[in-house]
């Protein structure tokens, strides 16, 4: 056998498998005519907050799944079952993102021919969830006031990669610096494309038009 | 904080090929890696390190290559390299325009492996 080294041309994209598993699994759900929707922020941006508000706004109108995602602990799904929708815990054992596999397994405990919504709430980071494809249908952000508006700069790949942004807290506002302009800009620049809501899931200012925007996109799917 | 599934993707990939090229060893493998990655190359080829152990790509060099953002402009259709830490407005060189949409920066891509 030669010594010699020799150069392997490779040329594979790393996430191609994780991405090919979320198309395919896309594309079960738009046949199935469930919306996913993955929901991403910081921890204590107001994940849950956001999801019980659009429990309390739409379960009258779509039947909806919850799918919790945390490296540990069972609260939130406990919190979210209580509002009275089917809600599973995912336990992701330090992982700290979804990844398609995980959501198909999570999708296959659930019975997603009888949902109109199942919402995904990834683990609370502003990076790793951004890097893995899910097969989500629409991918949302929340950015929360005390969070500061700078946000945008520091983690590009979460900003440019979601659908709509959610920016929460914003009873908080009178009293931070935070620039709702100048944040609009920031995200723009890099997601033009990006529907931006501002609300409070704690007052429940603005959350009407976050919600109108979310039936519409599963009505439509 | 994602190192370690990035990491052991990589090196599913550099097995896969370094088997089925019949190699002894691997000595490099040569990665680019999107400028909107935030892992760093020190991490990444100390997961390397630990995750290849005990196995014919233990003690292979991971050689980084950094790919810049391009974003493909809405209006015109060009193609342009874009900062996006500057906190200024990204505008097309070519019409002006703002809107955009982001054709590569989040890869990571095994370009080839140096073996014996």
């Amino acid at each position: 056998m030669s010594d010699e080294i020799r150069l392997i041309e490779v040329k594979e994209d790393i996430l191609a498998d994780n991405t090919q598993i979320a198309k395919q699994l896309q594309e079960n759900l738009r046949k199935e005519k469930t919306f996913l929707l993955n929901l991403m922020a910081s921890p204590g941006a107001g994940k849950t907050s956001l999801v019980i508000q659009t429990i309390r706004n739409l379960k009258e109108k779509l039947r909806i799944g919850v799918m919790e995602a945390d490296i540990d602990s069972m609260v939130d799904a406990e919190k979210v079952a209580k509002e009275g929708v089917a809600a599973i815990q995912i336990r992701t054992g330090g992982f700290c993102h979804m990844d398609a596999t995980m959501v198909k397994s999570g999708l296959n405990a659930m019975d997603t021919d009888t949902l109109d919504l199942v919402i995904l709430e990834n683990v609370g980071n502003l990076v790793c969830p951004a890097e893995f494809e899910t097969g989500a249908i629409k991918n949302a952000m929340i950015l929360s006031v005390p969070e500061g508006d700078d946000k945008p700069l520091k983690y590009p790949l979460m900003f440019s990669v979601c659908h709509v942004l959610v920016i929460n807290k914003t009873d908080f506002l009178e009293l931070s610096d935070f620039d709702v302009e100048k944040c609009r800009e920031r995200v723009l620049k890099i997601n033009p494309d990006i529907r931006i809501f501002e609300v409070s899931c704690r007052t429940g200012e603005g959350i009407d038009k976050w919600v109108q925007w979310l039936y519409e996109e599963v009505k439509v799917l | 904080m994602h190192e370690l599934p990035v990491i052991n993707s990589i090196l599913k990939v550099v097995l896969k090929h370094a088997v089925d090229n019949n190699v002894n060893k691997v000595i490099a493998v040569h990665l680019q890696v999107g400028e909107l990655s935030d892992l760093e190359d020190k991490w990444m080829q100390q997961y390397f390190d630990h995750l290849a152990k005990g196995g014919i790509a233990e003690g292979a060099r991971l050689k980084i290559e950094r790919t810049p953002v391009v974003m493909k402009c809405s209006d015109c259709g060009d193609a342009y390299i874009a900062d996006i830490k500057q906190d200024k407005a990204l505008v097309c060189p070519e019409c002006g325009s703002k809107k955009n949409s982001l054709i590569s920066g989040r890869e990571y891509f095994v370009k080839n492996l140096e073996a014996i």
